[in-house]
């Protein structure tokens, strides 16, 4: 049989940042924060495309979502991620949720369907955006991330080498639906009897069902809900500090079902052929996954900007204050007693699937001229139904013009509204989010984001945005559908 | 084609003081409208045979024309396009007395935009899927200056001059003016420090949010000349409806060629060949001062990329050499969008007849009205032209 294992990794941290610059903010180290439009399955989009790059998404035959933050009770994240990343649809999707071992659990299944030969190649998107209390230590440690794994059995460079797994039913941390925060049981009965009885009880399995010391370990991507529980963990597995990865609580924060994951994207960042990686996770148990890089390692696909390149890629929120009206803590009055927001017509979402969610443009057969939104009449020739569909979330854009408007009543104030125009054809007028004013300028260069709109009659309405190229533009010609 | 030219024309205009009209309703404003017209034409309610009510969002359908003004069971049709609502019910209306079928009609506009509580414009949608990005006019229109700054290499400074030039002459047309919402003074410091409502644009820089209504009566010349001397004649009636957007990639932001096919037809209508000498004046659609200025060479008056040089050396002033809306515009009238066009019709109307009080030109024989509604790449424009009578 072929191996099976990571074919191609890749993470996504949101661009802002709380910390030591951040008005207000009491936690002593810096946490990703997300942007007000985005959520789990925005930033799972974001990591599933820092993965999947170039790649032929018709290839990809299952999509597996872990969060413990999905956006909905009832309809499925996955299928909204799969749409946004335009992969097939006679595919496998699942959302993986309740749980912080979500991440862990989603990559385990990703494996073994690979492993038995129900699907070629899997895509894991494991995203959280968890909400502590306003001040509370979990506001403080927590920090929001996505990471994406592509396995398969061809050009793997990271080969799946064992994993053990405990079911432990442990209230330490829940959240109920509808509760706002997350709660906690007393620290001292959590830590005891939940993190440092469980994590070691789960690794020991490991290494004993695979006769290996601890020694035998080149890294070890550990779950840990704070800097200080993560050091004592480590310490209590034996792990030394060249053995673990460096869990960066001072730049990221507990990224939840994401995390273990984010460390692991991390960890292969910096691997050398031939070790052995574990990631370690926690909730209601623990998974341990083992993964064993192999040459193919060198030059292997970790991300179009992965851990790395989207840690360095930062700004930071200005006050606490800003922060706490993105989670909607903060409740403000709208002084323009604006109209509210009707709901959007749900056949309408449907119609213009395609063009809302996979972002298509339509390129005319007889002339080839692109046009956003796709017109039945082309707008240059006037042939009519002859089109065809070209994905535009993937290409590079430049800003024709904009505006910046203060009156729209955005929560990031001002908005910035721009006309886009793409490499290969097309033009859209778009949101532009995750800018700092000062960079908003006449041919800057763009790339396309998945965001959240809002949320009118329950419904999560999504749409793509503009935003400061974070890095190198991609060049693809593919279309699915 | 026949077109329109002297073949139509108004004998009585009406026009309420337009602003925050919290003592009137729609239906107030639109007797105040009509019964001025009849006193002006001289004709009762029951001379008018069929009617056209223009309206955005007010109305529904031309019922509550009938009921305000109670006319007896004659044809009403209620237009809404945009902007242009007001100038194309009187386009309608026009179209119907040229084609023999009615003697005498009334074409009324109306808005009541201040009983939503917002003070923004507030235009009911209908469902749809959402997605497209939330901009109001300001922002809409934001993006024509910053790419007109941008391609014509104006400093920020200079272009927010310029276009605070453009509100201030407005603002002093409105002061000589009673029935405009603002009748202040504002100078041009005070425009461009004036807070950012979608950058480049300020305060000043937009047209305000008014109630308000006006009318007209229309018949034919033989007719006209029995009612009065001083009828005015409808020398051309164009629209131009954009078809393709902001979809083209390789259209500039900072010309728009609805109005540009919209003025083409009506000075060709009027038979016009060159607009800055023959026309004495100009009532153009200044919702914004970048949309006056990118009008300017749109309608063929300034050349392209140079209005700043026309609006520096005063050519649109009540002096200059062309005066553009000369009642306050937009910006001293605000938009109540369904009755502006007509509003517009109303200052060319007095112009013509030597009846604008303290703003009247010296010469005035010929003007044109000009609204354009929607936003940049998919505009609905409006052009028409008015002459005094022989």
């Amino acid at each position: 049989m072929d191996l099976t294992g990571i074919i191609a990794c890749g993470a996504y941290v949101p661009r802002f940042r709380m910390g030591p610059e951040t008005e207000g903010w009491t936690g002593s180290a810096e946490r990703a924060v997300a942007n007000f439009d985005e959520d789990s399955v925005t930033m799972a989009v974001a990591a599933g495309l820092d993965c999947i790059k170039d790649r032929n998404r018709q290839a990809i035959d299952g999509l597996i979502f872990a969060s413990t933050t999905v956006p909905y009770a009832e309809k499925q994240g996955a299928a909204i991620i799969a749409a946004a990343l335009d992969l097939r649809q006679d595919i496998f999707t699942a959302d993986i949720t309740d749980v912080l071992r979500a991440g862990t659990s989603g990559l385990r299944s990703a494996l073994d369907s690979v492993a038995a030969g129900t699907a070629r190649q899997v895509l894991v998107v494991a995203a959280d955006s968890r909400q502590g209390a306003p001040r509370s230590e979990t506001e403080r440690n927590s920090g929001d991330g996505a990471a994406a794994f592509l396995v398969g059995t061809d050009d793997v460079f990271a080969e799946f080498a064992g994993f053990h797994t405990i079911t432990d039913n442990m209230l330490d941390n829940w959240r109920s639906s509808g509760d706002p925060f997350i709660r906690s049981w007393e620290d001292r009965f959590a830590t005891e009897e939940g993190l440092e009885r469980i994590i070691p009880e789960a690794v020991a399995g490991f290494l004993d069902k695979y006769t290996l010391n601890i020694q035998d370990i080149d890294k070890v991507a550990l779950y840990g809900p704070d800097a200080r529980r993560h050091t004592r963990l480590a310490r209590r597995l034996g792990i030394n500090a060249d053995q673990i990865q460096d869990p960066l609580f001072g730049s990221l924060g507990n990224t939840g079902a994401a995390f273990p994951l984010m460390l692991l994207v991390a960890a292969l960042e910096s691997a050398e052929p031939n070790q052995l990686l574990l990631t370690v996770s926690y909730g209601d148990g623990s998974d341990v996954l083992a993964f064993r890089t192999n040459s193919s390692l060198n030059g292997a696909d970790t991300g179009a900007g992965g851990m790395g390149g989207h840690l360095e890629s930062r700004a930071a929120i200005t006050s606490y204050e800003t922060y706490a009206k993105w989670r909607e803590v903060w409740l403000t009055d709208d002084a323009a007693r604006r109209p509210a927001p009707s709901s959007p017509s749900v056949s309408a979402l449907w119609r213009e699937a395609n063009k809302n969610l996979r972002f298509y443009a339509g390129r005319c057969d007889a002339c080839g001229y692109v046009q956003y939104p796709p017109q039945r009449v082309c707008v240059n020739c006037q042939a009519m139904d002859e089109s065809s569909s070209v994905r535009l979330s993937d290409k590079a854009g430049e800003v024709f013009t904009y505006s910046m408007d203060y009156i729209a009543g955005a929560v990031d104030t001002p908005l910035v509204v721009s006309v886009v125009d793409f490499e290969g054809g097309g033009r859209v007028i778009c949101m532009m989010t995750d800018r700092e004013l000062e960079e908003v300028k006449v041919g800057m260069p763009v790339s396309m984001s998945f965001r959240k709109l809002r949320v009118v009659n329950g419904i999560h309405n999504y749409y793509w945005k503009a935003i400061p190229r974070r890095f190198a533009a991609l060049e693809s010609e593919q279309v699915g559908g | 084609m026949n077109g329109i030219r002297d073949r139509v024309a108004i004998i009585g205009m009406g026009c309420t003081k337009f602003g925050e009209r919290w003592d009137a309703s729609a239906a107030d404003l639109m007797v105040e409208a009509a019964y001025e017209a009849y006193a002006d034409a001289g004709i009762e309610s029951s001379d008018v045979q069929a009617a056209w009510l223009g309206t955005v969002s007010s109305f529904r359908t031309g019922q509550p024309l009938a009921e305000a003004l109670k006319l007896d069971y004659i044809p009403i049709t209620r237009v809404e396009n945009a902007c242009a609502t007001a100038t194309d019910a009187f386009r309608n209306a026009s179209y119907a007395v040229a084609a023999g079928i009615y003697d005498i009609v009334l074409a009324v506009g109306v808005e009541k935009l201040k009983d939503s509580g917002f003070s923004g414009l507030a235009v009911p949608e209908a469902p749809g899927s959402d997605v497209t990005p939330p901009t109001p006019p300001p922002s809409q229109f934001a993006m024509a200056a910053t790419r007109y700054f941008h391609q014509y290499g104006i400093p920020y400074e200079d272009g927010k001059r310029t276009l605070a030039q453009i509100a201030a002459k407005n603002h002093h047309n409105g002061t000589l003016n009673s029935r405009a919402h603002f009748q202040q003074e504002i100078g041009v410091d005070q425009v461009v420090n004036a807070p950012m409502i979608a950058w480049p644009l300020g305060l000043f820089d937009c047209c305000g949010v008014s109630d308000g209504a006006a009318a007209a009566i229309i018949t034919t010349p033989e007719i006209a000349r029995s009612f009065r001397q001083d009828y005015v004649l409808v020398k051309a009636l164009a629209l131009s409806v954009g078809a393709f957007g902001a979809i083209r990639s390789d259209w500039d932001f900072t010309h728009f060629p609805e109005t540009v096919r919209a003025s083409q037809s009506a000075f060709q209508e009027a038979g016009i060949s060159s607009p800055r000498e023959e026309l004495d004046m100009a009532m153009v659609h200044d919702c914004f001062t970048i949309t006056e200025l990118i009008i300017y060479e749109d309608l063929g008056l300034s050349q392209r990329g140079r209005a700043s040089e026309d609006v520096a050396s005063g050519s649109f002033t009540l002096e200059g050499e062309l005066p553009v809306n000369t009642d306050g515009g937009l910006k001293c009238f605000g938009h109540p969008i369904g009755a502006s066009g007509i509003r517009m019709i109303y200052e060319v109307y007095k112009q013509l007849q030597g009846k604008a009080d303290a703003r009247q030109l010296r010469k005035a024989d010929l003007g044109l009205t000009h609204n354009l509604g929607g936003r940049p790449g998919s505009f609905t424009c409006s052009v028409a032209i008015f002459g005094a009578a022989e």
